[in-house]
């Protein structure tokens, strides 16, 4: 391995994958350097793949790529411990030729989605884990340093897409360590079951997906939501909360899947499927205020690793893959002017993303993440409220509607005071904005 | 508890390679458990961390899915030595 590349890839995750595929096209020399057994194996998502980003990179991916259904209806549910009221959008138009988001499986997709970069040319080493990275004197980064023996290569620049634990940035002080409260922690099953099993209980056909997103007491007063995703012969179904509030609560992630699991408006959901894997993962939730120093002299961070995430939205893969690409630009329009990969030339690669949808969005949220955080009401009280609410409306017992509506009102003045109320929703339209 | 509760039950279904005699998360024994540490007896998601007889705090990461959440959480003790496995072993996710 001795070799000199143009570019070395850290990560074959959505961002090292469009960093991989885009460089490799424009001819560069690329070495990408993965971790796990192969592309995927160690990645973990939701997934909801974002066709927009990946169109960016690969137009005509849907031709072979591995998707499992395109999503037309979504659903918003506020559970309490026996209901949940909730909104559900579903759309013809989402049938569309070219359909917007998909529900994917991240290990076949990465792979996939790898092998595209290798074909387009990039060298791909597995099984490799990178330690560190390699300074000259002058404290340019000019390659990394691997677990294998001689395992040091060299390059012009190097992309790091080492995921949301960054070890490779943090390990040489380019990145500082993630805070609990700015991640949170995810766990996730997979059910199988029939595609027609799926199809009838979702009131779906073909290729067509739901997904659920909730939120509510199934969080026992953390910071968190629910999901439920369904592909082709499988469900993808997990919740994720603040790591802080964990260790508030020392309620475990694993009990806390299973209460979601047995809650009503999910058992029947995933009745009779059979699990076939568990898996947890760490999701950076800080948003634009825990965004890192995101270039230097020789190297640039992209996706998870430089806190691209956007909380807000549920938004992950789509900034992954658009940092990764703007990167690689970045990286082909220097080497095109036949400019060295300085800290004041990789500028660029800030006023890239500064142009983009990427840090347009983590801006305008960027005080989301932490009024949620501290105001916990969001997901406790209310969707509580709001079910409770919906119950006596909808409860015909002899009683008044004009009693009803006052009682509906006296219950949330009196859960938050009327200050409280005017407050949250304050709170609320501020962080948004 | 249900049997379905037990997390031993749920990594069953997944896939690891172990590297045997290099477990790539390590507690320094020398130090009294903090607050930090005896959580992750309760929250880790793959049930690595019991807590000993001695009230000390001990780690198996055989089922560890590599996570990050001890390593963040203990961030500030210094208890912990928390690496990635070796290139190609530790959890293998067969759909991630």
């Amino acid at each position: 391995m001795a070799e000199h590349f143009d570019v070395i890839i850290v990560g074959a995750g959505m961002a090292g994958n469009a960093a991989s595929y885009t460089l490799a096209k424009a001819g560069l020399n690329v070495l990408q350097i993965e971790r796990g057994e192969y592309p995927g194996s160690k990645n973990v998502q939701g997934a909801i793949l974002y066709a927009n980003a990946v169109e960016q990179i690969i137009p005509g991916f849907r031709d072979d790529a591995p998707l499992e259904r395109h999503v037309i209806e979504q659903r918003m549910w506020m559970l309490d411990d026996r209901s949940y009221v909730g909104s559900h959008f579903r759309s013809e138009n989402f049938n569309e030729e070219k359909p917007n988001r998909y529900t994917i499986i991240r290990a076949q997709f990465d792979k996939w989605f790898n092998r595209q970069a290798r074909d387009a040319g990039a060298m791909v080493i597995c099984e490799t884990t990178v330690l560190d990275l390699i300074r000259n004197d002058a404290g340019k980064v000019v390659g990394v340093r691997c677990d294998r023996e001689g395992g040091e290569v060299y390059a012009e620049v190097v992309i790091l897409c080492d995921g949301v634990n960054a070890l490779v940035g943090q390990r040489s002080g380019i990145r500082s360590e993630i805070s609990p409260e700015h991640a949170a922690l995810a766990v996730k099953e997979m059910h199988f079951l029939p595609r027609e099993v799926i199809n009838e209980r979702f009131n779906v056909r073909d290729d067509e997906g739901v997904v659920i997103e909730a939120l509510g007491t199934v969080t026992s007063g953390m910071l968190g939501t629910g999901f439920l995703y369904t592909n082709g012969e499988s469900i993808s179904l997990g919740i994720g909360c603040i790591v802080s509030d964990f260790v508030e609560t020392k309620i475990g992630p694993a009990k806390l899947l299973e209460r979601f699991k047995a809650h009503p408006s999910i058992a029947p959901l995933i009745r009779g499927s059979e699990v076939k894997e568990y898996a947890a993962h760490l999701i950076p939730e800080g948003g634009y205020n825990a965004v890192p120093q995101l270039y230097g002299a020789g190297w640039l961070i992209c996706g998870d690793a430089a806190h691209f995430l956007n909380a807000a939205h549920r938004e992950g893969s789509n900034l992954a893959l658009t940092s990764g690409r703007l990167a690689a630009e970045t990286i082909i329009a220097l080497k095109s002017e036949g400019k060295a990969m300085t800290e004041a030339n990789l500028a660029l690669y800030r006023q890239k993303l500064e142009e983009s949808f990427v840090l347009k969005d983590l801006k305008k949220y960027k005080d989301l993440p932490h009024t949620l955080w501290r105001n916990k009401q969001f997901v406790t009280t209310y969707p509580e409220l709001m079910a409770k609410a919906a119950e006596n409306f909808f409860r015909v017992d002899g009683v008044d509607k004009l009693t009803k509506e006052k009682d509906i009102v006296r219950s949330f003045r009196k859960a938050r005071g009327v200050l409280g109320l005017v407050g949250d929703a304050v709170k609320v339209a501020r962080a948004w904005r | 508890m249900a049997m379905s509760d037990k997390i031993e039950e749920k990594l069953y279904q997944n896939r690891y390679r172990v590297d045997e005699g290099c477990p790539h998360v390590r507690i320094d024994a020398s130090k009294v458990p903090s607050e930090q540490l005896k959580a992750m007896v309760d929250i880790c998601p793959a049930g690595c961390y019991v807590e000993g007889e001695n009230g000390k705090v001990e780690v198996v990461p055989d089922g560890c899915m590599e996570c990050g959440t001890c390593r963040i959480v203990c961030q500030e003790t210094g208890e912990l030595e928390w690496a990635y496995p070796r290139g190609g072993y530790g959890i293998l996710f067969k759909f991630g």
